[in-house]
């Protein structure tokens, strides 16, 4: 499926954010994990069979622009609350994954009339001594599959590692790779803990938290801080690493739906 | 001393990174980074007592065999730079020595909160020393900002360049004044002591080679330095880049503007040269710049632009490859080392100086494992073998950014 994209300009075109939308029902907003590229995926395709999808791509990513002009996390929850007012979006379900499940929170926690129901698919945003998440903002590309896919050798996992042969093509592959990398470390650097602990009790949706069970980016021990911390939420493995809405589209999409249905 | 006779001689600073000396023969393959996360248990506090008092011993011998400047910098979490606060290194030179620079490459401005704290330490010095500072402002490497101090990348070179303003306000206005910044908010600036030096301490901003540093450095007529570890060959693009933006600002080609840093090693031979300082020119290479690749650049330390340019770390797995194959002759011919007999180094260095069109030169005498008497001898060889027969090289310019206490 390809989406349509649109592009929204905020506080007088300091911030642009570029929206992928697609598919027809009930209002679902997608917020992607920097370690996607592109903000469009099979997921995504088959949401849009029962949700009108819209895919915001963050700040510096794919077209969308204005890091520089957005001081924290809560500058860039702003930034959404008044994009959802561009789009016309009152209030929708709000689905994320890893940065984007931070995002997704924060506006349910900072704007509780946004969200319709909540999805958060191995999200960043608390921190525990004991259990730190990989640095991935860190890693050399070498070191990275092995500690955001299940399987790194699979077929979905090559499609994302391989980068262009053609010189030119790989070295600005490695820049853009390099530029959203940046973009999230203005967010989170150099510990993802911004506040969003004191904020989680101000969430009212109902909240499905998705973990894959062999995530080695972000230790499934936090999928249950976050269950604790948010009032009535439910927890579900899913199989496949960090990575698990690309590595299971389909029992992701099953269940996202049947929570949202 | 020779002197030149005609425009005054140039400037030669002998340069301290104060490395332990004590890692492991394996070091390399067995730990991952000499910075950042090296690990406490390969340091001894009793040995580094007396590493401080050495290398404070050998700067002191410089200033007595003739050197212009003395440099001291700053590195965090770092096993071959054991100086996270160089102004205490500079403190206690000020007592010890009377006529050298004290050159200070430097504080890295984001670092300090408020950035206060650099413009009265650095007055501290200007004034306990008679005058003899350099400030350096470097922006920080990314291993000791983003990683070992925790600076988020994407605000490093703003915080960088409001501290800058800081200070200098600090320096130069005549009154108490608020500052409203980004980063720092100061109602009541108002520093004492003010520096000896009026307006203020020359100032040198040590670079790495990014585009938005040679402008910047440029445009506010300051000295640009900069630090390589891989030599006069490999600086030499680096340098030209700078000297391009000299040429766009439409400013004048004199080579007191910029500062270099070699690594020279003199002997009495060229044999003698291999078999005095192979091991520990080697120690450094292999050892003290095994940086893991992870932490040889936080994403968003580089600006675009000067990603796109194409510009690398000078650290990290390719830097480490291109090292891992070298031997004394390697070393040599890429010109990471100037090293050989009085004549050759001379020969060399001449060649370095001019094609670099550098007229503060910084050399790296002491490097790596090197103990104490083959320092002594390395520096005490090039200050009556080599630095009287370059010191001429750029007759009739005027060297502006020199400390007004120094003796040159």
């Amino acid at each position: 499926m390809t989406p349509g994209a649109c592009a929204v300009e905020l506080r007088g075109g300091a911030v642009r954010f570029r929206v992928l939308t697609a598919g027809t029902g009930a209002p679902l907003v997608y917020f992607h994990s920097f370690y996607e590229r592109g903000g469009w995926s099979p997921l995504l395709d088959r949401l849009a069979a029962r949700f009108t999808v819209y895919a915001p791509l963050h700040p510096g990513v794919a077209g969308s622009t204005g890091v520089e002009a957005l001081d924290d996390v809560v500058d860039l929850t702003l930034a959404y609350d008044e994009l959802l007012s561009s789009l016309g979006l009152a209030r929708a379900h709000l689905l994320g994954h890893f940065f984007g499940a931070m995002v997704a929170a924060e506006i349910a926690a900072v704007f509780p009339a946004r969200a319709e129901r909540l999805v958060l698919a191995s999200p960043l945003g608390l921190w525990r001594d004991d259990a730190p998440q990989a640095d991935i903002l860190t890693l050399p590309a070498e070191d990275l599959p092995a500690v955001l896919w299940h399987d790194p050798a699979s077929e979905t996992a090559r499609r994302w590692i391989d980068l262009p042969e053609d010189e030119a093509a790989n070295v600005a592959a490695q820049i853009e790779s390099t530029q959203r990398r940046a973009a999230m470390a203005k967010f989170v650097w150099p510990i993802p803990d911004k506040g969003l602990r004191k904020r989680l009790h101000r969430i009212g949706a109902p909240t499905l938290i998705l973990w894959g069970e062999e995530d080695r980016t972000n230790p499934v021990v936090y999928g249950e801080e976050w269950q604790r911390r948010i009032k009535g939420a439910a927890l579900k493995l899913l199989p496949g690493g960090h990575m698990m809405l690309h590595e299971s589209p389909q029992p992701a999409a099953r269940a996202i739906t049947e929570f949202l249905s | 001393m020779i002197r030149a006779t005609d425009g005054e001689p140039m400037k030669i600073c002998f340069f301290h990174l104060m490395p332990y000396r004590f890692l492991p023969d394996d070091f390399e393959t067995r730990y991952r980074s000499v910075w950042v996360d090296v690990p406490h248990s390969l340091y001894d506090p009793e040995k580094t007592r007396g590493l401080y008092h050495e290398y404070l011993d050998e700067l002191e011998f410089a200033e007595q065999c003739g050197f212009d400047g003395l440099c001291v910098n700053e590195h965090h979490n770092n096993a071959y730079g054991l100086m996270p606060s160089p102004n205490l290194m500079a403190a206690t030179l000020t007592r010890r020595t009377s006529r050298a620079a004290i050159v200070v490459l430097g504080n890295s401005l984001a670092a300090y909160n408020p950035p206060l704290r650099v413009a009265e330490e650095f007055s501290m010095l200007d004034v306990l020393s008679g005058g003899r500072l350099v400030a350096g402002f470097p922006v920080g490497t990314s291993m000791d900002m983003n990683f070992a101090y925790g600076i988020n990348p994407a605000t490093l070179r703003g915080r960088y360049y409001e501290a800058h303003d800081l200070v200098m306000q600090a320096w130069t206005r005549p009154e108490m004044f608020s500052f409203n910044g980004t980063y720092t908010q100061v109602r009541y600036a108002n520093i004492w002591p003010q520096p000896l030096q009026k307006p203020h301490p020359p100032v040198w901003i040590p670079g790495g080679g990014s585009l938005e540093t040679w402008e910047w450095t440029a445009k506010r007529d300051y000295v640009y330095c900069y630090l390589s570890y891989y030599g006069y060959k490999r600086g030499k693009a680096t340098m030209d880049g700078f000297w391009d933006a000299i040429g766009k600002l439409g400013a004048d080609d004199n080579p007191y503007r910029a500062g270099f840093l070699q690594l020279v090693c003199v002997s009495e031979t060229d044999a003698q040269a291999e078999r005095d300082y192979f091991e520990h020119v080697h120690y450094f290479y292999q050892k003290c710049l095994n940086v893991w690749e992870g932490f040889a650049e936080a994403p968003g330390y580089r600006t675009l632009k000067t990603l796109q340019a194409g510009m690398r770390p000078q650290l990290g797995a390719q830097a480490s490859k291109t090292r891992q194959a070298l031997d004394w002759k390697k070393y040599l011919d890429q010109g990471y080392v100037i090293a050989g007999s009085p004549a050759t180094v001379r020969d060399q260095l001449t060649d370095c100086i001019k094609s670099l069109r550098v007229g503060h030169l910084l050399v790296l005498l002491q490097i790596g494992s090197m103990a104490k008497d083959l320092t002594l001898k390395n520096t005490q060889l090039f200050a009556s073998e080599v630095m009287p027969h370059v010191r001429g090289l750029w007759p009739g310019y005027k060297d502006r950014w020199w400390p007004s206490g120094a003796q040159a």
